[in-house]
């Protein structure tokens, strides 16, 4: 069968989808990326191709998240996109009429605003990160709580304590004393929250439009204290799709595809012996070349440089085009 | 006595040619790297925004190079930049630093004063020669802002654009080097004729805005290289400022050259109709003129805090959707990480790419 294979590569988590020729989800692996990128590529493109039956062909590839680059250079993407577009363009076409899209990831939070099927404005979390996946992640550890059951103990509640989430800090030392306060462990949770939505609403949705409908992905997604405290906050339904936690994945095998639609060349995908065949290592090393001290990045496969980033002067990001050429 | 002052952009160049024609020894500081920034927050208050920390690592490193006087603009009215040459004195003095500061304070009317204040750091240049400088000076800043233009508008164009940029940086050094007019010309000519020679691609080009603080547009080391990242990625950018504006409209009351100041300031109505310290209603005045003339989205930035650029900031969302502009506002600080940064260009260019396509599948 043949598929487009969309990749995100995030902070918190690696995701991977397999979409048909007429863009149905055929396979979807969430794993965690746990400070190894390379790794979770390898095995994130494994598993997803032994989800569908029969041998993969690949069609085409596209690649989004903060790892977008490195997973380009392991894979050999057709599109590589920043996680605005990916997000959007997933969002659109599984809800065509969506006017706000609400995304909170591992350490990034967006919102986008749409309008007739394209990205009229849009914000991310510039200078704080309380209220993303991280930080709900650290609390729940803090109480002993599964992550994925973080929702459905928080909707117990009968009555929210008020968190201070100005800062993620601030945050934990007020749930902290909240409980040494004896409130209930539903409560708090609750609490927090509706400080998470507070948060957002001010921090990256500040000044912007929210209109319905509003749909709401991104892992944080999957926690429905937080969808209903959207929804109690904003007085309209907050739609969460099947795989929200995947949609940047899919957008980028949704732009696979049209590029790929487009320009009617062959895919520039690597294959799997290159993938699996080789050892992928990352070196960094600090350039001596200016007071910059640039942190240069070198990514290898058996001991052969195949791609730098890092320096500002491009010196060593341009040397390997040169070497090629 | 040897003399030094903070960096802005190519400002070291016309400062230099200024300051050797008042037979004035000059430290140019190193360029701004991540040590200068390092020295600069580690020596000044948390809560100062980027510019003092920056000034502050140039005139350390400065210092280290032998330089015992420095230059450093003054200023008044709400924002904090007005008193950041006292400040920096202070903090120079308390590290134990033995130096002059001579504060240049924009003059109320008169071009003379200008000339007394420069020849003042100049002990034997005669009142002539004190003019000739600043002249020289103008032009070579003028000459190289010719090179910035079109560096600006190639860009997003050339095909090979690490190649246009070395070009350019060359050009620059031997704007600096240059002693006398002619030369200078030449060398700006030369460059000009190299660029306009590279090859380029077709592709459809974005017009971007860039306003916000002066100090952060003119000095790309504190915004990450953001003009040049938008012109890597297909958009031409115009900035609302460049030196010889802010030399001309700030520091000698716009006597040199005429000035658009006033138009920028009408432009500001009815959105901001007060001073509110710094550039804020430049800054807005400037997006109501680039929306107007056809630009495809504007990008404010300045440094964290900026007090002026918040104001100018809470105002553009009204600008945005009355002017029917896409408006993006992105602050810097020590903190400021590069790959943050990038993302958020590009999904921006992404956005109006997307939005300028489908208005013209629209119409055609």
């Amino acid at each position: 069968m043949y598929y487009y294979l969309g990749v995100d590569i995030g902070s918190v988590s690696s995701n991977f989808v397999l979409l048909d020729s007429r863009r149905r989800l055929s396979a979807k692996v969430y794993l965690r990326t746990q400070g190894n990128p390379v790794q979770a590529i390898k095995e994130g493109f494994a598993q997803v191709c032994a989800a569908v039956p029969g041998p993969v062909k690949i069609k085409g590839v596209g690649t989004t998240g903060s790892g977008r680059h490195l997973a380009d250079i392991m894979l050999g993407a057709d599109v590589v996109k920043n996680e605005i577009t990916a997000h959007a363009v997933a969002a659109c076409s599984l809800i065509p009429e969506v006017r706000t899209i609400i995304e909170i990831g591992g350490q990034d939070s967006k919102i986008i605003l749409m309008r007739d099927g394209i990205v009229n404005d849009f914000a991310m979390n510039t200078v704080c990160a309380a209220g993303t996946g991280s930080f709900l992640d650290q609390q729940a550890s803090r109480l002993s709580i599964n992550i994925e059951d973080f929702g459905v103990r928080a909707l117990k509640s009968n009555k929210a304590v008020r968190i201070a989430g100005r800062c993620g800090v601030f945050a934990e030392s007020d749930m902290i004393h909240k409980q040494q306060m004896g409130y209930p462990v539903e409560d708090i949770m609750m609490g927090l929250c509706e400080a998470l939505v507070r948060n957002y609403l001010n921090n990256v949705g500040k000044g912007k439009k929210i209109e319905a409908p509003v749909v709401f992905q991104g892992g944080v997604a999957a926690n429905i204290g937080i969808k209903e405290a959207f929804e109690k906050v904003l007085g309209t339904a907050v739609q969460i799709p099947p795989h929200h936690e995947v949609m940047g994945a899919i957008g980028a095998a949704i732009l696979a595809e049209e590029m790929m639609a487009s320009n009617g060349q062959l895919t520039t995908f690597n294959g799997e012996t290159y993938i699996n065949g080789g050892e992928f290592t990352s070196r960094s090393h600090e350039c001596s070349g200016c007071p910059n001290l640039c942190e240069v990045v070198c990514i290898k496969r058996d001991n052969q440089a195949i791609a730098y980033w890092g320096d500002r002067c491009k010196k060593w990001e341009t040397s390997l085009a040169a070497r090629l050429a | 006595m040897k003399v030094s002052f903070p960096h802005m952009g190519n400002m070291f160049i016309p400062i230099n040619a200024l300051l050797k024609g008042i037979h004035v020894d000059v430290v140019v500081p190193p360029p701004v790297t991540a040590r200068t920034l390092e020295l600069g927050v580690k020596y000044s208050p948390e809560c100062a925004c980027l510019p003092l920390k920056i000034n502050v690592g140039n005139f350390i490193e400065a210092m280290e190079m032998g330089a015992d006087t420095i230059v450093m603009a003054g200023g008044w009215g709400p924002c904090r930049f007005g008193y950041y040459a006292q400040v920096e004195r202070e903090i120079l003095r308390d590290l134990g630093y033995c130096f002059d500061m001579v504060v240049l304070e924009a003059p109320d009317s008169k071009l003379s004063e200008l000339l007394k204040q420069v020849k003042g750091i100049g002990e034997n240049a005669t009142l002539k020669e004190a003019y000739q400088a600043i002249k020289f000076a103008w032009f070579k800043l003028g000459e190289v802002e010719m090179l910035e233009k079109r560096l600006e508008y190639l860009l997003p164009r050339v095909i090979d654009q690490n190649q246009i940029e070395q070009i350019y940086e060359a050009g620059v050094r031997g704007i600096d080097k240059a002693e006398d007019r002619s030369s200078v010309r030449m060398v700006r000519l030369d460059t000009i004729k190299h660029m306009d020679s590279l090859a380029r691609h077709q592709r459809s080009i974005l017009k971007i805005g860039l306003i916000g603080e002066i100090y952060t547009i003119l000095e790309p080391s504190t915004n990450c290289h953001v003009a040049r990242c938008l012109g890597r990625i297909g958009a031409e950018v115009s900035r609302s400022i460049y030196i010889s504006d802010w030399v001309n409209d700030h520091l000698v009351g716009g006597l040199i050259k005429p000035s658009n100041h006033r138009q920028i300031l009408r432009s500001s109505r009815p959105y901001l109709n007060y001073h509110v310290g710094g550039h804020g209603r430049e800054t807005v005045g400037n997006a109501v003129e680039f929306a107007r003339s056809g630009y495809d989205g504007i990008i404010q930035i300045g440094p964290l805090t900026c007090m002026p650029e918040i104001v100018a900031q809470s105002v553009l969302g009204r600008v945005s959707e009355t002017e029917a502009i896409p408006c993006m506002t992105i602050y810097f600080d020590e903190h400021s990480a590069p790959a943050g940064v990038y993302t958020r260009l590009e999904a921006f260019i992404d956005m109006l790419q997307r939005k300028k396509s489908l208005a013209n599948m629209a119409s055609g």
